[in-house]
């Protein structure tokens, strides 16, 4: 997918380094903890959530159910509009799409914001392989760009940063890329935000091409949505002459109507704010030389897995995401082991559910990916279109254990179970025999009593993981069962 | 009224305490318990570990055991969100798998009489004031399943604020889970024992003796925590602390 996250190790060896790391733990946690409450404040205030959020899920299946439709009708109304419409079936030929696009242009720097679209297929390597700068204008992207770092938050890239790591990558970095940072800058928000803002402003009159994604595309009129919080976004979209808007197909929305549930909904949830700051609509091109907009307007429209991930009955819901983020802030395993863990641009446990599927489970990353999660069900519970994460995760396990049928490029395959499950798979077929026969049942527990004193501290193999930082209960005398059978349930002797 | 005592194999196993506490908190509110001998496991570590297949056998044999009570009551929050949640689901994935809709036919006569613990004193014997006496400083942890799978509310709280000498703590962070998650312990181990060393630290901060949860697996995983903390806090069940009474205290 993404040259980004090339060569991530699973997820409990990558959760492994972050847990112990504790600047990292201290950043997750204090900006976790405040958005979550914030965003409980937030959902509150509205009487109607619950129908918000069903109405949010039934436009969104509504939708997928009927996509090939909708995005023909976008197609249609984006063209009648001026714009040009492209279709990727993978990152390559996005890629290459979009750096045939600039290159036709004669520029070699451009703009970008808002856009985990052109992150999940690595674009900016991509295009810088062509000779061609993309400079990141969204403010926690800059601080990732900058910092050469890598997103770990849907909504705030840099969230694994405070500000004294800001104000040091911006004393270092900015000179590199263009203005540099003003002298003596500390670590103020305020001054963070002017020396970012001066920065990018030199950046954003000179480009000539604006790349962005969009939140939504409204297939009656051919309109892209971008919300956002601090305006960089409306530069990027107004100020180029051209612009190329790279977006997943399950973005589309049928009509501007149906805006009206997801402009409440996504908001609240994210930065639990009512209404964010700037919410940005276009429509094609504008050709009067007097009006704001870009005169060349390209839209790409990405699969990349998205069909595949469409085809599997249970794991297609992971395509209602409107990237709110609500499932991170309020994951306790994403607050541990932080977004880079998860080996992608979607982290915490939408990643968890979304990476597997559009990927694939074929690699390490991928197939760890369906068990980090404790299925506490708090990342459901918050969901703004009610996607069922744990059922999906545990639909995934099961892809991985067992294997099973796919999509994969649009073909339909059987899966071979996944390496490195055998023993588990034994285990489990062996609790299982011994589950159905209670006689067998009552054998072991027997077992397990009488030999309570020579039971060790610690535990071998996988079991290990457990005795390394938890002490073992000990071992009753007898089983319950025993007791009652004994006792006659109690009524004979206490 | 006569019920299943649906004690899951971790308590029948590890935590019999648990279930003579059950049968004693039950028989003094006039019920008659049962105690099938045949049950064995729901599932739910096979089912929430990926083996969707071999958890379906027990839970056909479960509904074999159970399907003849009135009622079924189990002291695990896990447990019963996995007969009343998931064995549906599990019944119509078999149907869309063209495998027929026996095991949903089967799973149907147990999951609508299937209730945790503090459930079924609530809401079908009616009671809050179990009559129990219990003199220590408790928090009282929500478990996930418990909490957000069925639905337990307040049940509990109103249940252990009604027990004579029991100082209720509020736990700061309460509903955020305590990292065991079934195989999650053994897979992510890292993780599981920070979650897990929080909640214990939050736990501390109450000041309370004893942390109560209506799931042991969870507080086997909280209490081997403590122990390795060397905390002093106990971890206790909450059948346990409704069973106590002045003349039969719980230590």
């Amino acid at each position: 997918m993404s040259g980004t996250f090339v060569g991530m190790p699973a997820f409990p060896a990558a959760a492994h380094e972050a847990v112990r790391n504790p600047t990292l733990r201290g950043n997750l946690r204090h900006a976790t903890h405040t958005i979550r409450a914030k965003r409980a404040k937030a959902v509150a205030e509205l009487a109607d959530w619950a129908e918000l959020r069903e109405a949010g899920r039934r436009i969104k299946d509504h939708t997928l159910r009927h996509l090939d439709r909708y995005l023909v009708q976008l197609e249609e109304a984006v063209t009648a509009a001026g714009g040009t419409v492209h279709w990727a079936a993978d990152a390559d030929e996005a890629n290459r799409i979009v750096a045939g696009l600039v290159k036709a242009t004669g520029e070699t720097e451009v703009v970008k914001v808002k856009s985990m679209a052109t992150q999940e297929i690595g674009l900016n390597e991509a295009l810088l392989e062509e000779g061609i700068h993309a400079y990141e204008t969204d403010l926690a992207e800059l601080i990732v760009q900058l910092g050469d770092d890598r997103p770990s938050h849907i909504l705030v890239p840099a969230i694994h940063r405070n500000r004294g790591e800001i104000r040091e990558i911006f004393t270092r970095e900015m000179r590199e890329w263009g203005r540099p940072a003003p002298e003596g800058l500390t670590d103020t928000p305020a001054e963070l935000a002017e020396a970012a803002r001066l920065h990018l402003r030199e950046k954003f009159l000179r480009a000539k091409v604006g790349i962005s994604g969009a939140n939504f595309m409204v297939a009656e009129t051919g309109t892209l949505v971008v919300v956002e919080s601090e305006g960089n976004g409306r530069m990027c979209l107004t100020l180029p002459e051209t612009l190329i808007s790279v977006v997943g197909i399950e973005k589309v929305v049928p009509t501007w109507r149906d805006l009206e549930v997801f402009l409440q909904t996504l908001p609240r949830s994210s930065t639990a704010e009512r209404m964010n700051p700037y919410t940005s609509m276009w429509t094609g091109t504008t050709d009067a030389e007097t009006a704001d907009g870009p005169r060349v307007f390209h839209l790409v429209l990405l699969d990349n897995g998205r069909t595949d991930t469409l085809a599997d009955d249970v794991g297609r819901q992971a395509l209602r995401c409107i990237r709110c983020s609500a499932c991170l802030n309020v994951c306790p395993v994403y607050e541990r082991a932080g977004g880079h863990a998860y080996g992608s641009v979607y982290p915490g446990p939408i990643g968890a559910i979304l990476s597997p599927q559009l990927r694939g489970t074929a690699s390490e990353i991928d197939a760890s990916l369906p068990y980090a999660s404790s299925l506490c069900g708090a990342c459901y519970e918050v969901c703004p279109v009610a996607i069922d994460i744990p059922e999906v995760l545990v639909h995934l396990r099961e892809r991985v254990v067992q294997g099973g049928p796919v999509t994969r490029e649009g073909n339909k395959a059987v899966l071979k179970p996944a390496k490195g499950h055998a023993a588990e798979r034994a285990a489990m077929r062996a609790a299982l025999w011994a589950l159905t026969r209670p006689g067998a049942l009552r054998t072991g527990q027997r077992l397990v009593s009488r030999t309570r004193r020579f039971h060790p501290r610690t535990l071998p193999g996988p079991g290990r993981a457990w005795s390394d930082s938890r002490d073992l209960p000990p071992v009753p005398a007898e089983p319950f069962r025993d007791w009652w059978r004994r006792t006659n349930g109690g009524r004979d002797t206490k | 009224m006569r019920v299943a005592l649906f004690l899951t194999c971790v308590n029948d196993t590890l935590y019999p305490d648990t279930g003579r506490a059950m049968v004693k908190l039950l028989t003094r509110l006039g019920v008659e318990v049962d105690f099938p001998m045949a049950q064995t496991c729901c599932g739910q570590a096979h089912y929430n570990t990926g083996y969707r297949h071999e958890a379906e056998p027990l839970a056909r044999h479960f509904s074999d055991v159970f399907g003849e009570y009135e009622a079924i009551v189990t002291p695990s929050g896990s447990c019963g969100a996995m007969v009343r949640e998931l064995y549906p689901r599990m019944g119509e994935r078999a149907r869309a798998e063209g495998r027929g809709g026996s095991l949903a036919t089967a799973v149907a006569s147990v999951v609508p009489k299937t209730y945790e613990l503090t459930e079924f004193l609530v809401d079908v014997l009616d009671v809050t004031d179990v009559g129990a006496y219990y003199p220590h400083r408790v928090t009282y942890h929500p478990t996930c399943h418990g909490l957000r799978g069925l639905g337990l509310g307040d049940r509990p709280r109103r249940l252990l604020e009604a027990v004579r000498g029991l100082e209720l703590a509020e736990l700061p962070g309460a509903e955020e889970c305590c990292g065991f998650g079934g195989t999650f312990a053994l897979k992510n181990p890292d993780v599981s024992a920070a979650m897990g060393t929080d909640k214990v630290r939050n736990a501390e901060s109450t000041g309370a003796e004893v942390l109560c949860a209506a799931d042991n697996s969870c507080l086997m995983h909280i209490g081997g925590t403590m122990a390795r903390l060397r905390t002093g806090m106990r971890p206790v069940h909450i059948a346990e602390i409704l069973a106590s009474t002045e003349e039969e205290p719980a230590s």
